[in-house]
């Protein structure tokens, strides 16, 4: 075990973004300190290292902070360097990366605009969402994961969707993730979901969906502007 | 086997001008091909099937996308020149964090002001938020002549290309940047004098007629 008190990671455990952050270090065997954030009262320590937008993952090591829970993985892979992440080949890490954007700029937004669309507008975002899936589905034909036999950077962080977006699914009744469509990207799912440091890593799926039940009311009861 | 490397980009595009940039620190020959994107070529549409954007570098033959991707896809295949991303872990992730922030934040603000069809309030927030992140990168350089510390690196040739848009956003927000944030406009022309950034970036009143005439076919005036 590497870390132990230079490392501290503050979060919030319905966050896949926190997430990704602890598999990676799971995966590293890298001991660290967790703090939970209370998101509707954040603690001065987190808005002091991460004056910029105040949000959680932040890592802290050797008490100085990285934040962004992509940059936070690249930080980890380059600073631990056993068990790596990212591939060795430049090319490759240029794919991993690449996909790894994508989760972040396409699936994630497509996912939100379903989980709080309605009528005609949830129709056209599902719509969106699906190309996703195609697209994502299409990169894993003949591979188990992103990262080929073993999980890297990519499937770090496209792994929300292995289970968040189950999550979502129920929360706002909606269905995109069929095997028929999509067998590759299912398939995927379910190895992701054996691999021990992210299935030991998961949040209670019950406190999750009621979680997001709660977080669905609030931002449909907000008003418009 | 010499490497054989296109560039599919547009001659006002900031993401693609970044990639110019890295390519020229880099000394880097590569082919340039303009693409119109009204009538996208199969080439684009063929490398980059899931988004269809510029810019994509194909490098013998295999695709790279995304800006972000391809800088350091570039830093890491050409070793020679001079690192484009620093060494230190932490002071990369800050590079890589300052980087994707630019990229997230000044685009979409920055089309806002000049995309906008006569909605004056949105156009004001919009103005004011640029500001806001221009001196929050004013914050971040400091005292230091570049990003990158002594040298040009991964977010000055992240953010330069934008500086060519300034006057675009200046004219249709009527504000001024070298006002508002004066340092960054220092930072700009320390820029300016290196020959990658000076021989790549387009004549910012060029961008400014073309965007003109972009609002006009999209029928946004």
């Amino acid at each position: 075990m590497v870390g132990g008190r230079e490392v501290k990671l503050f979060g919030m455990w319905a966050s896949p973004a926190v997430r990704r952050v602890e598999w990676a270090l799971k995966l590293k065997g890298i001991e660290y300190e967790y703090i939970e954030e209370d998101i509707s009262n954040k603690s001065t320590d987190l808005v002091k290292y991460n004056p910029i937008n105040k949000q959680v993952p932040v890592l802290l090591h050797h008490g100085k902070p990285i934040i962004e829970s992509l940059v936070i993985i690249e930080y980890i892979d380059e600073v631990w360097k056993h068990n790596p992440i990212l591939p060795k080949d430049p090319y490759e890490r240029a794919m991993a990366r690449f996909w790894a954007t994508y989760s972040e700029d396409k699936c994630r937004s497509a996912a939100r605009e379903v989980f709080f669309a309605e009528g005609e507008k949830r129709v056209k975002a599902i719509k969106c969402l699906e190309e996703t899936l195609r697209a994502l589905d299409e990169e894993l034909q003949g591979k188990k994961f992103f990262g080929g036999e073993n999980i890297g950077f990519s499937d770090l962080v496209l792994g929300w969707m292995a289970f968040w977006l189950g999550v979502s699914e129920e929360v706002a009744s909606f269905e995109v993730l069929d095997p028929n469509k999509f067998p590759w990207f299912t398939s995927w799912i379910d190895s992701f979901l054996k691999v021990p440091a992210i299935k030991e890593n998961l949040p209670p799926r019950d406190k999750t969906v009621e979680f997001f039940h709660s977080y669905r009311r609030l931002h449909l009861a907000a008003p418009k502007c | 086997m010499a490497d054989k490397v296109v560039l599919l980009s547009s001659w006002a595009s900031v993401f693609g001008l970044r990639v110019q940039i890295a390519l020229a620190e880099k000394e880097v020959d590569y082919e340039f091909r303009e693409e119109d994107l009204f009538d996208k070529s199969s080439l684009l549409l063929e490398s980059n099937p899931v988004h269809k954007k510029v810019p994509v570098l194909i490098h013998n033959g295999k695709p790279v996308c995304e800006s972000s991707v391809i800088i350091q896809y570039i830093d890491e295949v050409w070793t020679k020149g001079p690192s484009l991303l620093p060494k230190d872990p932490l002071q990369r992730a800050n590079a890589r964090f300052w980087t994707d922030f630019i990229g997230k934040t000044i685009y979409p603000c920055g089309s806002k002001i000049w995309r906008n069809k006569g909605d004056a309030q949105v156009q004001a927030a919009a103005k004011k938020e640029l500001i806001g992140i221009l001196k929050q990168l004013e914050g971040e350089l400091g005292e230091r002549p570049f990003f990158g510390g002594e040298t040009l690196g991964y977010v000055d040739i992240a953010l330069v290309p934008f500086s060519r848009w300034f006057y675009t956003y200046e004219t249709f927000g009527r504000f001024s940047i070298e006002k508002e944030c004066p340092k960054l406009m220092a930072w700009v022309r320390r820029c300016n004098d290196r020959e990658s950034v000076s021989k790549v970036l387009p004549d910012p009143h060029k961008v400014y007629q073309r965007n003109c005439g972009l609002k006009k076919r999209l029928g946004l005036e």
